[in-house]
């Protein structure tokens, strides 16, 4: 049975200001309901007006997705009644959007390319966030901060076109890298993106899941709800067609039986506002270098392979990175940010944005220059991570060596290593002149075992080799 | 023609409460205004005109807000900063 | 800016005012020093603001309304807020909350509304000026009725910012007062351009009004005088608009065919947009507060059931059933339809004639308590909504009595030429009365 799926995607817009007032969009470390003025907090009177960026970001996006830019389009009220909607419309576009039909290149299961259509963008506004109170199945009352009302939003909207939850999870990171590409959002804002889906099996009604709201929370509700829907099938039940919520904690999605799904909007077309017309602003919009042309630059100007360009510029704060550090040795460079520094970051659940591109490039130095072993480079990075972390001001990578006596030993000081270890093991010198080369692997371990990794195993061999032959096994 | 009980939908949809007794009033008074709007069925053509005016913005400037005393000091009920409302779950 | 305050303690036996400004701070420039009474719908930082309604209980605006920056940058003294229908949804003043408003022309009628409060207060000199606002003919209804003059301006010429919206696309704020010449004066301090409201247009009103009307053409459309119209109110608006001719002015007769469906058209429009902009009064960021021990959406609906008078429902779920699914085609999409068809009439009509001329209001102000069926209160504006839903601007300027109650004639212009609609209205009052 073929997995149908449809996207509808909420981006904020990362204009400075709200979509129809001047209240700072840059709420997240206040106090609630100090972000809000008349107009975003419904008072009576108050009126709203268009931010003009807001209009210009939301056609970057659809020139970037290569949309139709509609002639004329318009603002419309979407009627319904719910506590963080202070006026109990919300502002947004209905029957003439500001751009229909886009497409977005991606790859499929068996990793081919697919076009995946973009039905149409529009612009709306954000309503307020709620706090439930009181515990149990049943909330006592709600608490509503207003600051995130009016945030612009972009809606996002696809086609049927996607089968899979793990395409949509690349369609979803796809589409993320180019907004950021495009300088139109900021994905690491807490619950700048969230995603309605719907999905149905070939032949059965749909279901649309709400309210996930991270890029793992869409995978988890997809594959949730295809084995929720095949289960139904299986036994010969009749899929509902409903909206369902997916319950972020608990990895699966439930019916609503709120009344809000008595759906009758009653739109029509805001008499508070004027007509956009803004088709030829198009061509004036240069769009900046996408995802797939850096991917190509990177390779052509840096020498790196596919892997590591797709995985660099598959984030936009990580490209630019990349391309702060990839001066000191590009491959090099390219190595330690895309297989090292990444997984470090994961680990500690860190960004890009905090580590320091200096100090980064001091590290890659010391490494160029053989300074240090690449053992004891990660041991640096780490500690530098650690401070970054812990917001302490981050010492340079040579700081830390010296502190933490983590450069390399030198030859001379491994001669003498390697001759206390040979002198304790005569057993093992003794089988590996005999032929067992594996005695050769033992001693060196022991050698660097005794330098504490700081010192390079090649050379350790090496002059471990040298020492034995010259002396017959002192 | 709508009956008592189109009344008590179309009050339903917009989440008004309503009496038996304003059910019973509403009701013939619906009929006839509606019966008055059906003169609308004749109504042909009506292309809009041209907007008096399109592009009407603003620029992406900041702007003061209210204060939280200022927000709050309308609302019915307030906890740390936020407004009370009903609970919707 | 304010530098003094004068003392304001009427005798309201009218019931004009809902809230009264005892000491009212005043300044100097264009209206310096005049005590300038506000409709309740109009937002005023600091001072009550109640729309008539129950539902605003307590509310203090923590801002003001653009023409009320202005009325205090020409130094007017607001000295209180009237009284009207509401959220302006009736013709009477009767559905406001705070009890009707009496006409001071005759206790026991209504000063008509929705401005009826506005209209008393200047009629019985309480106020010199006043503003009101007209979304269906309620600044010029209650003008008619009260005896003064009052101009609805053409849409977009006054910022509707701070003004608490009922149909936001065919409402204006404007001048009332005892004569076309304070009238003017008013209209020249609110007509600031306002760039808050996206709607409005940059054409400031700076006009001393003339009275010459030679030559200028005027229709008389034969709708406004047939049937439904109070055959005396026709035949004094006929003669005044005789006078007009004799001062010099070209009368024809014109048709409005669109007219058959304009009132149908307004009240689903109306009744649409309010549907949708009284919403916002759900108890939680201001008003009395909604229970919050209950569900949402019984709280919700009971507070809008304690909280809003019976006409208010009635329209909010007229206008729910004009946009549902279904009957949107049928009413919301035609009266559109008809609203263009009227807009086109009236372009029409102006290419041959400068303004055209009629009676405000089909009679003359009602008893207390007299109309109590809403269709026919509705089909009393049947001669106002018409430049609402053109929006050109139109007068009702006083022009005799029937029953010793004063009869209103309405002129209308073309979009933005409210100028010549005052003149002409300026010059029936100074040379063409008595």
């Amino acid at each position: 049975m073929n997995v149908i799926i449809g996207l509808e995607i909420h981006c904020q817009l990362s204009t400075e200001t709200k979509l129809f007032c001047g209240c700072s969009t840059d709420y997240r470390n206040d106090e609630p309901n100090t972000h809000v003025c008349p107009v975003c907090l419904g008072l009576p009177g108050a009126l709203p007006r268009i931010n003009r960026k807001a209009v210009e970001y939301g056609l970057r996006v659809a020139k970037a997705l290569e949309m139709e830019v509609l002639e004329e389009s318009e603002f419309a009220r979407k009627n319904y009644f719910y506590p963080d909607l202070p006026k109990g419309f919300q502002i947004t576009q209905y029957d003439r959007p500001l751009a229909v039909a886009g497409t977005l290149e991606i790859e499929d299961d068996e990793g081919h390319a697919k076009s995946v259509r973009i039905t149409r963008i529009h612009m709306e506004e954000d309503p307020g966030r709620l706090v439930h109170m009181g515990g149990g199945d049943r909330a006592r009352y709600s608490l509503v901060d207003y600051n995130r009302s009016g945030i612009p939003l972009i809606e996002i909207v696809t086609e049927p076109d996607l089968r899979s939850p793990q395409e949509a999870r690349r369609f979803l990171n796809k589409l993320r890298t180019m907004l950021e590409y495009l300088g139109v959002f900021d994905g690491d804002r807490e619950g700048a993106l969230r995603v309605d889906a719907n999905i149905s099996l070939e032949g059965h009604e749909r279901a649309e899941v709400k309210n996930i709201s991270s890029y793992k929370g869409v995978e988890k509700a997809l594959t949730f709800e295809i084995t929720r829907q095949r289960n139904l099938v299986r036994r010969g039940q009749r899929i509902a067609r409903e909206t369902r919520h997916f319950q972020e904690a608990r990895g699966i999605t439930t019916s609503s039986r709120s009344k809000e799904e008595e759906h009758d909007y009653r739109y029509f077309t805001e008499p508070d506002l004027r007509p956009l017309r803004v088709r030829d602003w198009l061509e004036a919009i240069e769009l900046p270098e996408l995802p797939v042309a850096r991917r190509n630059r990177f390779m052509a100007e840096y020498g790196i392979s596919l892997n590591h360009a797709r995985t660099l510029t598959g984030d936009l704060r990580l490209a630019d990175f990349y391309e702060q550090v990839a001066a000191v040795d590009p491959a090099l460079a390219a190595t330690w940010v895309a297989d090292t520094l990444l997984g470090e970051l994961n680990y500690r659940s860190m960004g890009i944005g905090s580590v320091p591109p200096d100090r980064f490039a001091g590290l890659l130095r010391l490494i160029r220059d053989d300074a240090i072993t690449d053992r004891g480079a990660v041991d640096v990075l780490r500690i530098m991570l650690d401070q970054c972390s812990r917001g302490e001001a981050c010492e340079t990578p040579a700081e830390i060596v010296r502190r933490q006596n983590l450069g390399k030993v030198t030859d001379d000081d491994f001669s003498a290593v390697v001759r206390r270890v040979l002198a304790a093991h005569p057993q093992a010198v003794e089988d590996y002149l005999s032929g067992k080369k594996g005695a050769l692997n033992f001693l060196v371990g022991q050698a660097m075992k005794e330098t504490r990794g700081r010192a390079d195993p090649k050379a350790i061999t090496r002059i471990m080799v040298e020492c034995i032959g010259s002396e017959g096994g002192f | 023609m709508v009956s008592e009980r189109d009344i008590e939908h179309i009050a339903r949809l917009a989440d008004i409460g309503i009496t038996r007794d304003e059910v019973a009033e509403f009701t013939p008074q619906f009929n006839a205004i509606l019966d008055y709007f059906d003169i609308l069925d004749q109504v042909e053509g009506g292309e809009p005109p041209a907007p008096d005016a399109i592009n009407v913005w603003r620029e992406d400037e900041v702007l003061p807000s209210l204060t939280q005393d200022e927000v709050l000091g309308n609302a019915g009920a307030s906890e740390d900063g936020f407004v009370k409302a009903p609970r919707v779950m | 800016m304010a530098n003094r305050t004068i003392t304001f303690e009427p005798d309201d036996r009218w019931n004009a005012f809902i809230t009264c400004c005892s000491r009212a701070p005043c300044g100097d420039g264009a209206l310096a020093g005049i005590p300038v009474a506000v409709k309740d719908n109009i937002s005023t930082r600091g001072i009550p603001t109640t729309c008539g309604s129950r539902i605003l209980d307590g509310y203090v605006p923590p801002f003001d309304a653009h023409v009320v920056e202005l009325l205090k940058a020409s130094g007017a003294a607001i000295v209180g807020k009237t009284n009207m229908d509401e959220f302006g949804m009736g013709t009477t003043t009767e559905t406001s909350a705070f009890g009707p408003t009496k006409n001071p022309c005759d206790p026991d009628r209504v000063p008509g509304g929705s401005s009826g409060g506005s209209a008393a207060a200047v009629a019985a000199g309480l106020v010199r000026m006043a503003l009101g606002t007209d979304t269906g003919g309620s600044i010029r209804c209650p003008a008619a009725f009260c005896g003064i003059v009052g101009l609805k301006p053409t849409y977009a010429r006054i910022s509707r910012y701070g003004l608490i919206a009922y149909a936001n696309s065919l409402e204006q704020i404007g001048p009332m007062a005892r004569t076309v010449e304070e009238v003017s004066r008013l209209m020249a301090v609110i007509s600031r351009y306002d760039p808050r409201d996206s709607t409005s247009i940059r054409r400031p009103y700076i006009h001393q009004p003339t009275t010459d009307i030679a030559g200028l053409r005027i229709g008389m459309p034969v709708e406004y005088f047939g049937e439904g119209v109070d055959p005396r109110v026709a035949d004094t608006v006929r003669k005044a608009v005789g006078r007009l001719e004799d001062l010099g002015a070209e009368v024809e007769e014109c048709s409005i065919p669109s007219m058959a469906y304009a009132l149908a058209a307004y009240y689903v429009i109306c009744t649409s947009e309010a549907s949708s902009n009284l919403a916002r009064f759900d108890g939680v960021r201001y008003g009395p507060a909604a229970d919050t021990r209950k569900a949402w959406h019984d709280a919700f609906s009971e507070i809008r059931w304690k909280g809003f008078g019976r006409e208010v429902r009635r329209r909010i779920m007229l206008g729910t059933f004009a946009l549902s699914a279904g009957y949107y085609g049928k009413y919301y999409a035609k009266a559109q339809a008809a609203r263009h068809n009227i807009i086109r009439d009236f372009e029409r009509i102006f290419s041959s004639v400068d303004l055209i001329a009629g009676p405000t209001m089909p009679t003359v102000a009602f008893r207390l308590g007299e109309k109590t069926d809403p269709l026919s209160m509705y089909l009393s504006d049947i001669l106002t909504v018409p430049a609402n839903l053109a929006g050109v601007p139109a007068i009702s300027v006083p022009c005799g009595t029937v029953d010793g109650l004063p009869v209103g004639l309405q002129l209308m212009g073309r979009r933005f030429e409210d100028e010549l609609v005052v003149n002409a209205a300026a010059a029936y009052e100074e040379r063409g009365a008595a």
